[in-house]
């Protein structure tokens, strides 16, 4: 900032040997008149910043900044976070693993299945189609369905299912009896009284205690069967089964290749009268291939060859005929 | 002078859109200071009960703002440099701004330059239907005889002071009163165009709406004056920076304002050419130390008054207060005496009352009330702006005299020459009204 026009320019700087006391009151004018000796200019806003504040200033202009703009920006910033798909999944999948540890917090766990008034057999079948791998969240059982799935098993007739304390998954089953042997070109099968499947075994030998039926819709008539077997009892061990003929009338079959043939309808009333006839006269133990009871008015006995050759000692066909008079 | 008239129209339906909005902001252009405030106009303002008036609208405005800052590029009075003052401005308003948490857009703005004159101007006409109708009165403020003025000048303010019915006088509204001849005094205050467009042309280029400008001597009469000084008579001195602004107010009205071209700034100027002193620094001792009055304690209190030359003789000058009382005092005297002059120009001394009242800056000089009885007569006193509600402590001095003045002006308008009707014979263009009113009058 020296310059020649200003006096003080000439006079001379700090000297080896010259008076300190002058040497300071030069050095000091020259620092004085070294310094930038601008008039500061008083503060004024720029006119750019006078009309920024004005703006900033005029209340719509305020409330846009404040209010609407924050608004637009942060639901843009959402908008466009979100437009990328991994965000999104990112977004569900944290949210699906909050709601994860939630319910397999062991309070919701479901650890056993207990299965109470079903067979050892049905119980299997139960856990078999149950198809639950514990441990498992209570929120992940459809007890419902469970429930729906276990009534459609066939030997099951009533089920309730419910998740009980301690984590146990709680099965009553209240189980179908068998009463009959329905054996079909299926195999053998085990029907309740009102007909209904409760299951298939192997051989029939395995339910003798059982009556047995056969023949083309026998198993639409389990209560008539029944009720066929119940008015035979007093030959009951000579019968081995019931066969539906035709689908439309019921044969006894008995031990020794007997068949007593009953009518369509009124076979129970047909029947009834048999049994008093059967006390009386022995009918049973006389060697006898049929007895047709299909006509009431007239009831047929078809002898066997032995017996017609003992009574005859000629080799005629020909059969007894009881007047039911 | 239909230019004006629409300028002066315009300005004031700018106003009244103002105070409809309820902001307006009040800006004082002066040589020393550029003051702003901000005012509120609110619905729940005072407006008078029984036995108690309305304060001249005084209460119903807040100063919810308020910023001064030095001026720069006005001397006095005008604007001298119009970017420096723009920035000056700008300033004021902007911390005003700031301060009230709003912006403004009208501004009314008074200034004290453009060399002032008065005119006390007269019109007669005869009332045509007996009774005094505004239309009556449109016609006699027509027919006042417009003195010459000049080129170059402007109105600034025509407000009718007196009416005079036949051959009663002294009459504010005659409206409605019988009589014949009707006339009428209006006090007329022109200004050089030239300083009027430069300080409009400022305010515009600040992004503000102008809505009235107002003599500098009439703001400052209207705060600094209470209601019986302005009633009974009596002569406002604003004896500001660059210059001292008169007004002489008498029944509530304005009858006579001139500008002395004498402030404050020359006393500075003077101690600082008298002491060798930086101007700065002249102001410093001006304001810390000046007085007018010289007593045996000033001769012992010595003042520093420094120096930034590097010189240590130069700089541990000190002097005594009393020669800074020495400088200070012609110079005061200077301005009393120039005021004397004007107000002796102005017949002051037919008035019924001699009261004056010193207001602006410069009167706080300390010992001013004991020096201007010795010039102006014995009724002298200083004077500090009327109270105004949320005005900051620091701006109820009585440099603001002028700036309250005018928020009291803009709550309580005086009507000026160009709110009255237009006489009908002045439209030429709205023949269609006049035809409407000649088939009225004839059917």
């Amino acid at each position: 900032m020296r310059s020649l026009e200003t006096p003080y320019a000439f006079a001379k700087p700090r000297t080896e040997g010259g008076s300190e006391k002058v040497s300071a009151a030069v050095s000091r004018v020259l620092n004085y008149h070294n310094q930038t000796r601008e008039v500061k200019k008083d503060p004024a806003p720029s006119r750019n910043q006078y009309r920024l504040t004005r703006l900033w200033l005029t209340p719509s202009v305020r409330v846009f900044v404040k209010k609407i703009l924050p608004l637009f920006v942060v639901t843009g910033v959402v908008a466009l976070w979100f437009a990328n798909a991994d965000n999104r999944q990112m977004v569900v999948d944290a949210a699906y693993n909050m709601k994860r540890d939630i319910q397999t917090r062991p309070e919701f766990m479901v650890n056993l299945m207990a299965v109470d008034g079903a067979s050892g057999e049905l119980a299997e079948d139960i856990r078999e189609i149950a198809f639950l791998d514990f441990p498992l969240s209570s929120f992940d059982i459809n007890l419902p369905e469970l429930q729906q799935t276990f009534a459609k098993l066939d030997a099951v007739e009533k089920v309730s299912v419910h998740v009980r304390t301690g984590g146990i998954l709680q099965v009553d089953v209240t189980e179908r009896l068998p009463s009959i042997v329905l054996r079909s070109e299926l195999g053998v099968e085990l029907l309740d009284d009102e007909g209904r499947r409760v299951g298939a075994i192997d051989r029939r030998q395995q339910r003798n205690d059982l009556p047995l039926i056969a023949g083309r819709g026998a198993e639409h008539h389990v209560v008539e069967a029944l009720h066929i077997y119940k008015m035979a009892s007093p030959f009951i061990e000579r019968v081995r089964g019931l066969v539906r003929v035709g689908e439309r009338r019921w044969d006894i079959v008995l031990d020794r290749d007997q068949i007593i043939q009953l009518p369509e309808v009124g076979g129970e009333a047909v029947l009834e009268e048999f049994v008093g006839l059967v006390s009386a006269q022995d009918i049973l133990n006389r060697d006898f291939e049929v007895i047709d009871l299909r006509n009431p008015q007239r009831v047929t006995i078809k002898l066997s060859k032995n017996e017609i050759q003992r009574r005859t000692g000629s080799d005629v066909l020909s059969a007894g005929v009881f007047q039911n008079d | 002078m239909t230019d004006l008239y629409v300028a002066q129209r315009a300005m004031r339906q700018m106003r009244k859109a103002a105070l409809q909005r309820g902001l307006i902001a009040i800006l004082d252009v002066g040589t020393s200071k550029v003051s702003c405030l901000v005012l509120r106009f609110d619905a729940d303002g005072f407006e008078g009960k029984e036995g108690v008036g309305a304060l001249a609208g005084q209460s119903l405005f807040r100063v919810i703002g308020a910023a001064t800052t030095r001026s720069r590029g006005v001397s006095f009075g005008e604007i001298e440099s119009m970017g420096e003052a723009e920035r000056a401005i700008r300033t004021a308003v902007q911390a005003a701004q700031k301060m009230a948490q709003t912006r403004v857009d009208h501004v009314i703005a008074c200034f004290s330059g453009g060399s002032v004159r008065s005119y006390g101007v007269a019109g007669e006409t005869t009332v045509m239907d007996g009774i005094v109708s505004e239309q009556d009165i449109a016609r006699v403020l027509a027919s006042s005889d417009v003195p010459d003025f000049g080129p170059h000048r402007e109105v600034l303010h025509a407000q009718p002071v007196n009416f005079a019915l036949d051959h009663r006088s002294g009459l504010s509204d005659p409206r409605g009163q019988n009589g014949h001849s009707l006339m009428c005094d209006l006090h007329m205050l022109t200004a050089d165009s030239a300083s009027i467009q430069n300080l409009i042309y400022c305010i515009k280029r600040c992004d503000l709406e102008l809505a009235g400008i107002v003599s500098g001597a009439y703001a400052s009469g209207v705060s600094a004056l209470v209601e019986d000084e302005q009633e009974l008579g009596a002569a406002c001195v604003d004896i500001g920076g660059g210059s001292s602004d008169v007004s002489i107010f008498m029944k509530k009205h304005m009858i006579y304002a001139e500008s002395l071209k004498m402030g404050g700034e020359h006393i500075t100027s003077d101690i600082s050419m008298g002491l060798q002193v930086p101007f700065a620094v002249a102001e410093r001792l001006k304001t810390y130390y000046g007085g007018v009055v010289a007593t045996g304690m000033d001769d012992r209190e010595m003042i520093e008054i420094g120096g930034d030359s590097g010189d240590w003789e130069k700089d541990r000058r000190m002097i005594t207060r009393t020669e800074l009382i020495g400088i200070i005092r012609p110079r005061v005297e200077e301005i009393l005496e120039g005021i004397r002059d004007c107000l002796d120009a102005a017949s002051f001394e037919h008035l019924p009352s001699q009261q004056i009242v010193l207001t602006g800056g410069s009167s706080q000089i300390p010992g001013l009330d004991s020096l201007a009885p010795q010039i102006l007569g014995q009724q002298v006193r200083i004077g500090r702006p009327l109270r105004v509600r949320g005005l900051p402590q620091a701006a109820t001095g009585a440099a603001f005299s002028a700036s309250v003045g005018l928020a009291l002006f803009s709550a309580h308008p005086k009507d000026e020459w160009w709110d009255f009707e237009v006489p009908h014979e002045n439209y030429s263009v709205r023949s269609f009204r006049r035809a409407v009113r000649w088939v009225k009058n004839n059917w």
